[in-house]
């Protein structure tokens, strides 16, 4: 299968990236780690005049935690997640999910932050950044901005991204050190995208949880985060009540529809099995 | 436009459309057709090369981006006639049935290898599992791996040792 034609720019500075994209005003695509955007222009759901290739910038492959919290720079592959051994304790949220993008191959291309300019409501780092407050900084003409995930994503495989902006890095607070989650995903096998996904991440305070994040994969128009569970959460002991009841609201935040990877109801007891599970489990990690 | 690529240690350029994906580079400008063309749709893993080291679905990159880089396909394993000892490993375990699948179950077993020498079975497993093989010769395709992994240890001592 050949894409349509375009146009290919390689820019050596993101000055010159940015410079490219408002050329080409709202018909050109940036090419991070392409494993979403080639199947699509190959499909020809895709067929933008130019591609802006950003591999060749410098500094944007930076995976690193300080004062700010955590960096994921626009380059950062999902390999290079699944490796670091950063992404434990409080960012077990993203160590747990980067193994379950797609299949090892695709994961030593493929970007987190491209995977969120994506914007597929099956995508799954979508949920593991909304668990944890994640925003992503988008640099365009006019200088650069910050957008956190809810506002980033405004439907399926739609952002609030301008076309001349480019997302440089993604942003994730730091919860502080008694903080653990996890991300569980149901998938028919490997590769495939996932029927359900649920991200949990709690930062305790004093042995109660100060702050839940629960998010959920492939149930909406777009990653969804559970508010009326983490609301359960938040303030609790973290007892199998308030946990069966946190997996109940997670289920009823649901909008799955049925497809050939399982009817809404099924996919709707997913999301509680694996929310309560997901609790359950960072629960004990953290003991 | 003009592409140069260090593929299996030669420098090759060619003139390609930036549309052209980089195993039809490998497959129609430079006539290396041990990379296969699977599913076309990122999900087989019958394209896997290796892009410096790296294994990558050559089906879902552009020619261009290879530009400047290392591409090593089945043909670069075997050196001056000899069988790359991955290779070996799945002649003598069985482990190829149709033979589709094998250029990239071969390279991404070697990344595999290099990467971790001595993997467990499920290691292997995790490490193979974007790479499908329709005749669903798993059980060989591990067991070569781990013929291969043994056979590289016991040279590697036996260099040692002399």
């Amino acid at each position: 299968m050949y894409p349509a034609s375009f146009e290919y720019v390689a820019p050596a500075t993101l000055e010159e990236a940015l410079e490219t994209l408002g050329r080409y005003e709202d018909d050109a695509k940036v090419l991070a780690g392409g494993q979403s955007l080639i199947p699509l222009m190959k499909l020809r759901f895709a067929a933008p005049r130019a591609v802006v290739d950003i591999n060749r910038l410098p500094g944007l492959d930076t995976l690193a935690a300080g004062d700010g919290g955590l960096r994921i720079g626009a380059l950062v592959r999902h390999k290079t997640c699944e490796k670091s051994e950063l992404l434990g304790g409080r960012w077990g949220t993203l160590g747990a999910a980067a193994p379950l993008i797609s299949d090892p191959i695709i994961r030593n291309l493929g970007t987190v932050c491209g995977s969120l300019a994506h914007a597929d409501p099956q995508g799954d780092w979508g949920s593991a950044l909304l668990a944890m407050d994640a925003e992503v900084v988008a640099r365009g003409p006019d200088g650069s901005r910050t957008i956190p995930l809810p506002e980033l994503f405004e439907g399926p495989f739609v952002t609030s991204l301008a076309p001349t902006e480019i997302i440089t890095e993604a942003r994730v607070p730091d919860p502080g050190p008694a903080a653990g989650g996890t991300y569980l995903k149901l998938e028919r096998k490997v590769g495939d995208f996932a029927t359900v996904g649920v991200a949990v991440h709690l930062a305790m305070d004093d042995g109660r949880v100060g702050k839940a994040g629960i998010a959920l994969t492939a149930v909406g128009p777009t990653n969804l985060r559970a508010t009326a569970a983490e609301e359960a959460l938040a303030g609790s002991d973290l007892s199998d009540e308030v946990i069966a009841e946190a997996a109940r609201l997670a289920a009823e935040a649901a909008q799955p529809y049925s497809d050939t990877r399982g009817t809404a109801d099924y996919k709707r007891t997913v999301v509680r099995v694996f929310t309560e599970r997901g609790l359950r489990t960072v629960r004990e990690g953290m003991a | 436009m003009k592409v140069t690529v260090t593929v299996n240690g030669q420098e090759r350029s060619a003139e390609v459309e930036p549309r052209l994906l980089l195993v039809h580079l490998l497959r129609e400008k430079l006539r290396l057709t041990g990379t296969h063309v699977g599913c076309d749709t990122t999900s087989c893993g019958a394209c896997t090369v290796l892009l410096d080291g790296t294994p990558v679905k050559s089906c879902t990159m552009f020619a261009v981006q290879a530009e400047g880089r290392e591409v090593t396909t089945v043909e670069g394993l075997a050196a001056a006639g000899t069988l790359h000892p991955i290779q070996e490993g799945f002649k003598e375990e069985h482990g190829l049935q149709c033979g589709f699948c094998t250029p990239g179950m071969l390279l991404a077993s070697k990344a595999l290898l290099e990467e971790n020498p001595d993997p467990t079975e499920e290691e292997i497993r995790w490490a193979l599992s974007g790479n499908l093989c329709r005749c669903t010769g798993y059980q060989n395709i591990v067991n070569a791996v781990q013929w291969t992994a043994r056979k590289l240890q016991s040279d590697s001592a036996a260099t040692g040792a002399s």
